[in-house]
């Protein structure tokens, strides 16, 4: 009875004390650990990005999946020429740089406002961040409904204000129709991706604004720099490498979501607001040509590469100094 | 001339009174300190005299005009903080221009301005560095430079040494003091170091809970302290507080509490049966520390401390029963309940 209970509480005996001790080597215990994210990497990523190049490469439709045929940059060489790709193409770019540009104003602001204590700051963040949250389905209906050819509350404060409607600034009808045109679409869906992304590029922002020591405002401060010299000479400087992080996260993100587009526009009217992941979902999934869709898709890879390459750098260097 | 003036000046968190009441005047080219330990408000009132907070109530004064309303941008103080807030994606140079720029001098004067600043404090060859490649003596030095480089009024300096390793410390004090006597610039220093303090200010302000306790020369400070903080603020080890009676508390230097004297010491004051408990020795002298038995009317044990030259061993261990007593011309005296200073005539004998 005595050595039964010395087992029970002393250390591991035998067969389990020798796997034991083979678990607990450095090696193995490291492939162990390392194994599953390993094997996710290749299975989810890996895979069906090489997966993607070979059917690019391919003439592989829907009806015929196979790999058999080995056409190089032809379906690239196509997918080029059509005006649809162009127009997608543009757009992309569009939409991209303008959320960009309104999420890092709008970010670095919000920043500045969160940093501060206020009252009901709680509350404010916790709506702010809400957007983030929201499934990207659920975002589209509330902004259908805002941006509505009909019934869009965004025309009728325009029509109380008098821009609007017969006698307004912005002509006689009292309707913007603002999916029904080809640059009020993209503004649009400029602003709907600003208001998805500014949460996540607000709290990559403002972790870098908080750790700004507040001593160095006051010191420029009293050196004599106003609120704007601060702001950029003191503030902007301090964020940069946390502004690149925000533009490369919230770049990527943009330029390749199709399912807001999908959702408010249709790319619609015409193409006149098709992206580039939408286009290569309808070409490649609905018009089943497999391999003109990924070779679409793979298009902006070689530039997005290259671009992320080049602002992890900047944003690497600029915080070393 | 005076370039400063504080009037009534008060600053409340709350209820609390972080500056509670003070006035205080600052004449051209004087160094003062504003010392005290931490939570004292000494920070808080040199806050206010940048400009960084709004006073609750008073005025602040410099050269005869009230800038309580003036932001900080535009009041000529330059202020150097403890952890000299360098701009850190700025070169030297930038860092120091940054208020010639900000306070749009013509750039023709600049590089003179540059000049004269950098040669001052010796920093001419780190012009192109980043403050991370410098070291705390040379970060000290830059914002230094940056504070000199505007001409201000009004230097204001919160414990520039405190950041700087204890080796090059006393150093940077001196060079600290050359440098004002080179400039005559007018200077606020706050610090809770009474070494610094001490050694580098033609005057100090003494500042506990708001409330300034005295301001004086340091010889003042040490040897007339105006009531029982500043008696058990200043020096160290700091006055023996020795309880008389009811009403009244002796203040003794420890260099004055003479142990075990061997002739008559004339008019004693202080008379103490002492039990030493250990000694101290320091290089330059030695320290005895002692209970003294049955003094305090309300039964406490009263800790007393001699300080004895270095030259001869004081021949005392732990656990020895000896005196100490102390000359009536030796003894500051307090008034137990409001702790201020009394006139000596009115001792009772």
């Amino acid at each position: 009875m005595s050595t039964q209970q010395r087992s029970g509480v002393g250390p591991p005996r035998g067969r389990l004390r020798r796997i034991g001790a083979w678990l607990d080597q450095p090696k193995v215990l490291a492939w162990l650990m390392l194994g599953p994210a390993v094997l996710y990497v290749i299975a989810f990523v890996g895979f069906p990005f090489l997966l993607a190049i070979a059917l690019s490469m391919s003439d592989a439709t829907i009806g015929d999946p196979s790999l058999d045929t080995f056409v190089g940059l032809d379906n690239f060489k196509a997918v080029i020429q059509t005006d649809a790709f162009k127009l997608a193409l543009r757009n992309s770019l569009i939409v991209t740089a303008g959320t960009l540009g309104l999420v890092l104003v709008l970010a670095t602001l919000a920043s500045e406002l969160l940093v501060h204590a206020f009252r009901g700051k709680r509350l404010f963040q916790m709506i702010f961040i809400l957007p983030w949250a929201l499934p990207v389905s659920l975002t589209a209906i509330v902004w259908m409904w805002f941006l509505d050819s009909t019934f869009s509350p965004v025309d009728w404060v325009l029509v109380k204000l008098n821009l609007l409607g017969p006698g307004g600034v912005w002509g006689p009808f009292k309707h913007m129709y603002f999916l029904g045109n080809e640059w009020l679409g993209l503004a649009s869906v400029i602003v709907t991706d600003t208001w998805r992304m500014l949460p996540l590029a607000t709290i990559i922002v403002l972790a870098a604004r908080m750790s700004i020591p507040e001593e160095r405002f006051e010191q420029a401060r009293v050196d004599g720099a106003g609120v704007f010299r601060i702001l950029f000479r003191i503030t902007l400087p301090a964020l940069k490498p946390m502004l690149i992080v925000a533009i490369l996260f919230t770049g990527l993100l943009v330029i390749g979501e199709m399912s807001l587009v999908q959702l408010l526009t249709r790319g619609g009217p015409g193409h006149s607001t098709q992206v580039l992941p939408y286009w290569a979902y309808l070409k490649g999934i609905q018009g089943g040509s497999l391999a003109q869709g990924a070779a679409i898709t793979l298009f902006l890879f070689p530039f997005l590469l290259v671009a992320s390459v080049l602002a992890l750098r900047a944003a690497y260097r600029s915080q070393e100094a | 001339m005076t370039v400063l003036t504080l009037r009534a000046l008060e600053k409340h968190y709350g209820s609390i009174k972080a500056v509670d009441h003070v006035d205080l005047q600052l004449e051209s080219g004087e160094f003062m300190a504003i010392l005290g330990p931490s939570g004292s408000g000494k920070s808080t009132l040199m806050r206010l005299v940048a400009g960084l907070e709004p006073p609750t109530s008073g005025d602040i004064i410099v050269d005869g005009q009230s800038v309580v309303n003036v932001p900080p941008q535009h009041r000529n103080v330059a202020m150097v903080f403890q952890s000299f807030a360098l701009y850190p994606h700025m070169t030297v140079r930038d860092n120091i221009l940054f208020p010639l720029v900000s306070r749009k001098v013509p750039k023709q004067e600049h590089e003179a301005r540059l000049q004269k600043a950098t040669s001052m404090l010796g920093v001419e060859n780190l012009l192109d560095r980043r403050p991370s490649r410098l070291s705390g003596g040379q970060q000290q030095r830059v914002a230094l430079a940056r504070a000199l480089v505007r001409d201000p009024e009004l230097f204001v300096f919160d414990e520039p040494l405190s950041a700087l390793d204890a080796q090059i410390r006393s150093r940077a004090r001196a060079e600290l003091r050359e440098l004002h006597d080179q400039t005559r610039i007018t200077t606020l220093y706050v610090t809770h170091d009474q070494v610094e303090a001490m050694g580098l200010a033609d005057r100090v302000a003494v500042i506990n809970e708001g409330r300034l306790h005295q301001v004086g020369t340091p010889q003042e400070l040490y040897n007339d302290p105006a009531d029982l903080f500043v008696a058990g603020f200043i020096g160290n080890p700091p006055m023996n507080l020795i309880p008389l009676d009811e009403t009244m508390v002796a203040g003794l230097r420890p260099e004055h509490m003479l142990v075990d004297p061997e002739e008559d010491v004339p008019d004693l004051l202080i008379d103490l049966a002492v039990t030493i408990e250990h000694i101290e020795y320091l290089g330059s002298e030695w320290l005895a520390h002692g209970q003294a038995r049955a003094v305090t009317s309300n039964g406490q044990q009263l800790h007393v401390i001699a300080r004895l030259p270095a030259s001869a061993h004081p021949g005392l261990v732990s656990g020895q029963e000896c005196r100490m007593v102390g000359q009536r011309k030796d003894v500051c005296l307090f008034d137990r309940a409001s702790g201020k200073r009394q006139v000596q005539a009115e001792v009772p004998a």
